[in-house]
């Protein structure tokens, strides 16, 4: 069982140690998808204005029955079909939240927000600076994303640099099924949009949710797993990779690694990532995306520029490579997994 | 559980002749399903806004040529259709504008100050509009229709009767988001009126060159609304069909679909040269269709226009134009700041750091 790590909320310049995080009392198991729809299910219950909408939702409970039962619970005003129109399930999100509404739409997959892109990079993401900050977006945007799962083309992408890179948008990424339901709860009360993306190859993990106290908020990492030789930085579906080949260095090699589950990118907790950083003197970057100007791009330049003195090793990436997406069969090759980590972290570690 | 669904048996005819009121002559047309009988101070206050329009206009240009505008896309030439379409609204119903849209703007009591932010170069997308429930300028063409028709959502979830206007142009209705505004609107019978200032020319590429169908209008039949040709030059017949339309989504009936025939009697924008692209001919037949001549000749004939109105057009104008060039000669630059903090509700620590180099940078030039 994982330890979760969390930094005292009241963390000073000196308080980088991280703190255990004592565990509160679960109520419920549920896998990813479950907690998803919890979430949901609760924010709808909690707030009139929030607002499910996307292809599939409704009638079917989505393609991964993550909105099952809120049509039926909440009615057609407040889960909706739409057409098969990914532009116009955010353009409409955008025009439902300027009346005040609460929306969280869905794009059914990550290969299919690309129709959307214009709407939420030219409007979503920039609707508070043009009022001059009269207007809230609180939009949440789901998207079932990344690989690992064997599906066909367009299925498995990982567009998070494209939303991380976007001035207004906030990125999310949970690991776990606790993180999905608080992340989710997070993301809707937030007052500015939210492209909240769902690894599908973790939607059916399964743990005890709390869905009574507050988990982290947006902009806090977490430190899944405390160690002192490297630091991998992850989110999502890789966390528990990352996990798991801290077992594997410390059967095999001996090495100690400290996995920060990221969980937010946008805001980003650099913080959490120095502290760590700063302890460890050796940082990995792991995700799925294409290397060049993926997600690890950036932070390996941070890095570098904010704690070159604190390095023993150059910043590494195990990561996805530079072509599309591969074919099911061939993505168990492609994925940055355990070996490909071990041997960044191998080569951190003799620098 | 939703049952099947049936197909609308709906089908709508639409008219390649243009709804007219009044013709270019300024006599009454033989038209007799819109009324054009309205208290003699709404048709002044109509011929008021309309040259009021084109002075400001004129001055925004004017502001341009002398290097205080970094910009200006004049309206000229479509007075009558954006004072006709936003003249019968109520000021619950809310517009969704391009950026052409003076007239419009000027009805809902936008200032020439909040107008001119956007073409000085001091804010995106114009200051204190939605107060007046009046969306941002919208630059990318055509993605707005989209806002309208979630605007539209939003007031059937309300209970309201309100309605939302999607200002488009010839141009935008070639964008794939203009289909999909206008099929969701349908789909959801979404209270929005598509309004299509039909002006000829996308910058260079004509009407001819964006569509093979026999008129925009043509295209609700496809999606199962109404769709009507009005003469953009005809204020009244403009008045007239969106009140028409604007009824009709407030009683629940769904959208509309109109298309506005109209000409941009200037360029697209002042860096644009139409000469390379457009005949002085055609300029020439247009000119001679000028929307606030004809409207005058016809006050003229029922005796509405009088010296005085004139005059209060005169006054009005004056007024306006020197808040124009007041504000924009005049007013400070924003502050950079605020560019920083209106990025997300609470700044993030990344911004922030950014911010504080900034702010660093400019003490030490300071």
């Amino acid at each position: 069982m994982t330890q979760i790590i969390e930094r005292p909320a009241d963390y000073g310049d000196d308080a980088h140690e991280p703190a255990l995080f004592t565990p509160v009392p679960t109520t419920t198991s549920l896998t990813m998808v479950q907690a998803i729809n919890r979430a949901l299910h609760d924010a709808m219950a909690a707030d009139d204005r929030v607002l499910v909408f996307g292809q599939d939702v409704a009638t079917l409970g989505g393609v991964f029955r993550v909105t099952e039962g809120l049509n039926e619970t909440f009615g057609d005003g407040r889960c909706f079909d739409t057409p098969l129109a990914e532009s116009a399930i955010i353009g409409i999100a955008v025009g439902l939240a300027i009346r005040g509404f609460v929306p969280v739409p869905e794009i059914q997959f990550d290969g299919f927000s690309y129709p959307a892109f214009d709407q939420m990079v030219s409007h979503l993401a920039k609707y508070r600076v043009r009022t001059h900050g009269d207007v809230d977006m609180p939009v949440t945007i789901r998207i079932p994303s990344f690989g690992g799962i064997g599906a066909v083309e367009h299925h498995s992408e990982s567009t998070e640099t494209y939303w991380a890179h976007t001035a207004g948008l906030k990125v999310v990424v949970p690991s776990t099924p606790s993180d999905a339901y608080w992340l989710l709860r997070h993301s809707i009360a937030s007052r500015d949009p939210v492209v909240f993306l769902e690894p599908k190859r973790r939607y059916w993990a399964r743990e005890d949710v709390d869905t009574v106290t507050p988990g982290l908020p947006i902009g806090r990492a977490a430190v899944r797993r405390v160690g002192d030789d490297v630091t991998v930085l992850t989110y999502g579906g890789l966390v528990q990779t990352a996990l798991a080949a801290a077992d594997l260095a410390a059967d095999h090699y001996g090495w100690s690694l400290e996995v920060v589950d990221l969980r937010s990118l946008n805001p980003l907790d650099f913080d959490t990532i120095a502290a760590s950083v700063r302890k460890t003197g050796r940082a990995v970057v792991v995700h799925e995306g294409a290397r060049t100007l993926g997600f690890g791009a950036e932070l390996a330049a941070r890095i570098q520029e904010e704690l070159f003195y604190d390095l023993e090793a150059p910043v590494l990436r195990a990561t996805g490579f530079d072509t599309p997406y591969p074919p099911a069969r061939l993505e168990k090759l492609w994925l940055p997994g355990v070996d490909r980590l071990i041997d960044c972290v191998e080569r951190a570690m003799s620098a | 559980m939703a049952g099947p669904v049936q197909a609308p048996l709906t089908s709508f005819d639409v008219e390649l002749e243009p709804i007219q009121l009044v013709a270019p002559d300024g006599t009454p047309t033989d038209e007799t399903r819109y009324r054009r009988e309205i208290p003699p101070e709404t048709l002044g206050w109509l011929y008021e806004l309309m040259a009021v329009t084109r002075a400001l206009d004129a001055e925004f240009v004017n502001l341009q040529r002398q290097g205080e505008l970094a910009l200006f896309a004049s309206c000229r030439g479509q007075e009558a259709a954006q004072i006709g379409s936003a003249a019968c609204l109520r000021k619950t119903d809310w517009l969704f504008p391009q950026y052409r849209e003076i007239g419009a703007f000027l009805v809902r009591g936008i200032t020439p100050a909040q107008m001119s932010a956007v073409w000085r170069g001091r804010w995106h997308g114009g200051l204190g509009f939605t107060e007046k429930c009046v969306a941002p300028i919208a630059i990318p063409i055509g993605t707005h229709g989209l806002h309208a028709v979630g605007a539209a959502m939003a007031a059937q979830r309300l209970g309201e009767d309100s309605v939302s206007v999607a200002y488009l142009g010839d141009g935008a209705m070639s964008e794939g988001d203009a289909h999909e505004a206008l099929n969701l609107a349908a789909v959801f019978k979404a209270p929005c009126v598509f309004f299509v200032q039909n002006n000829q020319w996308a910058i260079s590429v004509p009407v001819s060159k964006q569509q093979a169908g026999p008129s925009i209008a043509h295209r609700a039949i496809g999606y199962g609304m109404p769709g009507i040709r009005v003469d953009g030059n005809d204020v009244l017949a403009c008045q007239a069909v969106m009140a028409e339309a604007a009824q009709r989504a407030r009683e629940g009936r769904g959208p509309t679909l109109i298309e506005a025939v109209t000409y941009r009697l200037g360029p697209h924008t002042t860096s644009d040269d139409p000469t390379r692209y457009r005949s002085q001919e055609e300029v020439d037949k247009w000119a001679a269709l000028d929307p606030i001549p004809r409207y005058r000749t016809y006050l003229q004939n029922i005796d509405v226009w009088t010296e005085r109105l004139e005059h209060r057009v005169d006054t009005r104008a004056a007024r306006l134009c020197t808040e124009l060039r007041d504000a924009v000669v005049n007013t400070a630059d924003m502050d950079i700041g605020e560019l920083f903090d209106t990025v997300y509700a609470e700044i993030t620590p990344t911004l922030q750091s950014q911010r504080d180099q900034l702010m660093a940078e400019l003490a030490k030039e300071a």
